[in-house]
């Protein structure tokens, strides 16, 4: 059974149809790509999954349970993260505890055990520090974790939101156009952080991309969109040699 | 104990906020009784001391849902006046012994008053911005104009009788557990989650933050410390009168918090002494008082605007928090060095 | 009849309302701020016209044209000196320094013309009407047709003066506006100055029906305008204009049926209920934010 399961998932703004029927299925371990021109519903299908939008049909599971109607809160608790396109990072917060609000819901103290600062406080928080540190260390943002969010460049701001989507623990992860804005040097790093990713912390990975050389390296499967619909969808080099998809791209 | 865990203690312990807070508060405590005993402090002044500390309350639990949790709310004088109506009244009626009955009805006025933070934290899952603080707003007016047409709470004109429990040294311990308790909860799990909520809303949901829990805890326990801090002010001047807890009350507290600097405990506690003590040096300018106090605010928000001037008040800040960890590191070392000798 | 009186009634105060409200929509549209002084203004503008009228012994249309241009003036000054500095700080410190202003306004008024409150003749010289038991004074119908006149006039101006569509636009994407020629800043000083003498002229009719004036005339007005504000939707010129009738009406009948000490808490009350229904106010636009 696949891991992420999407069965005519669709909705509608007023009269238009953003995502429209939509299946998809993405198995454990995979890296899948989603793909279209602009405003094909690519985004829409991330919100609809992570239950920012409440879809007006079809549904979608995961690991085989049906996730449609739960909100976003219980989604990221049963193993959906996400990264945003235009980042969302706590700015005011360090990157420290950026990572350790994704991670609150795997320690657990009362709010009476933090204000009294019982010993659960301490043990919880030690290993909360400890986690966090050895995932920024993955990305590479150990050097100064109290250095706060907004402050990052560009680069390491998209990275930290990967990090503190890892730190919540989850099944599967989207990436919601994780090169844009990166040159060709960075976007190769990302390409072999991203695999690093699904390798080490054997993660499920649905990305949305616009630079073809990442959907090419790294995405084994891909679904392309065009007008909230679906065009194709297949093997990454089949699709990309689709003449359908090329059309769609390049136009008449 | 190996030399290296002695050293760990004594760096957590001297990094450790609480007993620095602590340890402020028993130099406040000492300072202040010394100098009224020696007279040096006036009537006048010594009068101040209550006012002082209630507004520091105030402006540090405000700072919870408007610094941390970054809800701009209107109606703090709201909580402050039921909470004060609720303690006041209790020991009105009850006939137990000052030191039982008037942490009991610090309590209920808090308790009270966190009822309420409940009832307008609803809204605020609902409203943001704006149209939050205009709700803020409309529920202290509402509050304020119905307990202006009640029986038990004397109506227009006030809640007489009350007995002048408040000193400085209640007032003292409060502000001690205020500054604790939030400070503990913003430097915790629960504190970051309510932080994240101010930074991204919809981040912080995408990670799994419970959004209505959070907001409710901020507002419930900010209501709880105004509505200790009423309670305070009731048996301070001995009468109570719902035009006290009007909406130039709100702004008061809520220009403590701005100027104290947002999310920032320190800041608030010493914007609260200036607020409350710079009118009463103005008093001898009678009618022109008022003029410098707006003319003042207008200013100092036109500087804080500008980045020259908020480097400058960082600095500042900072220099007095590291002072204060230099005096903890001082007393502490102290302390063990006596320690070690005896061993 | 009762009830026919207390819905004229309404409709006065209402009138006021939505003309206070206007200022406060059309400031915040465009410079999405609440001037927490703007209630302020009204009072500016009464003792404006008082002093005109007996000091300087002007006609009452001429003390009422004063009136408007010394307001008009005042907004901009204060939008220039106060206001602008702090575009793009957050909204607190604005709205705090907005409330400062308001404290200004007051105290200034405080000092010259003293606590004491300040006898008002009405600018308005029109008989009293009695249509069957309703009794219409001069003041009132003074207040109903200069309302209609005024917001008819601004809807036109609105939307087909060149100032006008450059309001909405700035009101829209200040960027953008910015972009396509539009003087931001000018655009800016005029809403405050065409808010301001809306302001004057509610304060006129306001202290012609009340007959005082005193430094702190203005807050509730104005706070009540401002929920009118909000209550139609800030930011909607159509919707102020509903919200300051509407309001009018509910603390009118609130007085005369259910209690005067709790028509406060009414009104108050239907705010916060039609937000809860309909957080952007009856007529104000939704915005989602984009995910």
């Amino acid at each position: 059974m696949a891991l992420l399961e999407i069965k005519n998932l669709g909705i509608a703004f007023g009269g238009l149809k953003a995502v429209d029927d939509l299946n998809l299925s993405v198995e454990k371990g995979q890296l899948y790509g989603l793909i279209g021109p602009n405003g094909a519903g690519k985004t829409t299908v991330f919100n609809l999954i992570t239950g920012v939008y409440k879809p007006t049909q079809g549904q979608f599971f995961l690991d085989g349970e049906n996730l449609t109607c739960k909100s976003t809160m219980e989604i990221s608790r049963k193993g959906i993260a996400r990264t945003f396109q235009n980042i969302r990072l706590f700015g005011k917060m360090s990157i420290i505890d950026n990572v350790k609000v994704g991670m609150s819901n795997h320690h657990k103290y009362s709010v009476a055990e933090g204000i009294l600062r019982l010993p659960r406080f301490f043990k919880e928080e030690r290993e909360m520090t400890e986690k966090a540190m050895s995932l920024l260390k993955v990305f590479g943002l150990d050097s100064d974790p109290n250095i706060l969010a907004s402050n990052l460049p560009y680069g390491k701001q998209r990275k930290l939101e990967i990090a503190r989507a890892l730190a919540t623990g989850p099944k599967l992860l989207l990436l919601d156009e994780p090169a844009a804005g990166m040159n060709p040097n960075e976007t190769g790093e990302l390409m072999d952080m991203i695999r690093f990713v699904r390798d080490e912390f054997d993660m499920t990975i649905l990305l949305i991309e616009h630079d073809m050389k990442l959907v090419a390296g790294i995405c084994e499967e891909l679904t392309v969109l065009n007008f909230g619909k679906e065009l194709a969808h297949g093997k990454t080099s089949e699709v990309l040699n689709d003449p359908a998809v090329i059309t769609a791209y390049l136009g008449e | 104990m190996s030399k290296k865990k002695v050293a760990e203690k004594v760096k957590s312990a001297v990094k450790n906020k609480n007993l620095h807070t602590l340890l402020i508060t028993v130099i406040a405590y000492v300072v202040i009784t010394a100098l009224i005993s020696e007279g040096v402090l006036s009537r006048h002044y010594q009068s101040l001391l209550v006012p002082v500390g209630i507004n520091i309350i105030l402006a540090v639990s405000l700072n919870l849902t408007v610094g941390f949790l970054g809800e701009l709310t209107l109606g703090h004088a709201g909580f402050m006046s039921v909470g004060a109506y609720a303690g006041c009244l209790f020991t009105t009626y009850s006939e137990l012994p000052k030191w039982v009955e008037f942490p009991i009805a610090l309590v209920i006025g808090g308790l009270v008053a966190a009822i309420f933070g409940i009832i307008i934290g609803i809204p605020a899952l609902r409203l943001k911005g704006d149209y939050l603080a205009i709700v803020t707003l409309a529920f202290g007016e509402i509050i304020r104009s119905v307990i202006n047409d009640m029986e038990i709470t004397g109506g227009a004109g006030g809640l007489k009788g009350i007995s002048k429990y408040s000193d400085y040294t209640i007032v003292l311990i409060v502000i001690f557990l205020t500054i604790v308790i939030i400070r503990n909860l913003v430097k915790s799990k629960h504190g970051r989650a309510i932080c994240s909520i101010r930074d991204n809303v919809i981040a912080a949901e995408s990670v799994g933050v419970n959004i209505v829990f959070y907001k409710l805890l901020a507002f419930v326990l900010a209501a709880f410390f105004a509505g200790a801090a009423g309670v305070l002010y009731g048996h301070n001047l001995g009468i109570l009168k719902p035009g006290t807890f009007d909406f130039n009350k709100s702004i008061e507290i809520l220009v403590i918090v701005v100027l104290g600097g947002m999310g920032n405990i320190t800041g608030s506690v010493i914007a609260a002494v200036l607020v409350t003590v710079l009118p009463e040096v103005l008093r001898e300018l009678a009618d022109y008082r008022m003029l410098i106090y707006s003319i003042v605010l207008i200013a100092m928000m036109l500087f804080n605007a500008s980045p020259k001037f908020r480097a400058a008040k960082n600095l500042v800040t900072s220099k007095i928090k590291s002072g204060i960890s230099f005096a903890g590191v001082k007393i502490k070392s102290l302390f063990i060095g006596k320690r070690k000798g005896t061993r | 009849m009762l009830f026919l009186q207390q819905l004229v009634n309404g409709l006065n105060a209402g009138s006021v309302y939505a003309l206070i409200a206007l200022g406060y929509t059309m400031v915040y549209g465009i410079a999405k701020m609440l001037n927490f002084a703007h209630g302020d203004v009204i009072m500016v503008g009464a003792y404006t016209v008082s002093v005109a009228m007996t000091t300087m012994a002007l006609p009452p249309y001429l003390s009422v044209i004063l009136s408007m241009l010394i307001c008009a003036l005042l907004g901009v000054v204060v939008e220039k000196i106060a206001y602008k500095p702090l575009r793009g700080s957050s909204p607190l410190t604005v709205l705090i320094t907005a409330i400062g202003v308001s404290y200004f306004l007051q105290n200034v008024a405080l000092l010259i013309f003293g606590s004491n409150m300040r006898k008002v003749e009405s600018v308005v010289n029109l008989p009293t009407v009695n249509i069957g038991s309703i009794t219409l004074t001069g003041e009132s119908i003074a207040t109903f047709v200069s309302t209609i006149i005024i917001m008819i006039c601004l809807t036109l101006f609105i939307k087909f003066t060149k100032t006008g569509k450059a309001m909405l636009a700035v009101s829209e994407d200040k960027g953008a506006a910015q972009l396509m020629g539009i003087n931001v800043n000018k655009t800016i000083s005029i809403t405050f100055a065409i808010g301001s003498a809306l302001a004057a002229v509610a304060g006129v009719l306001y202290v012609s029906s009340y007959g005082f004036v005193g430094p702190y005339t203005g807050s509730l007005p104005g706070i009540r305008a401002f929920v009118a504000a909000v209550l139609g939707g800030i930011g909607s010129i159509p919707g102020a204009m509903l919200g300051g009738i509407l309001l009018g009406i509910i603390e009118s009948m609130s007085k005369a049926y259910i209690s005067t000490q709790l028509s406060d808490a009414i009104v108050f009350g239907v705010l916060i209920v039609v937000l809860l229904v309909k957080p952007s106010g009856l007529l104000g636009k939704k915005r989602n934010e984009k995910v």
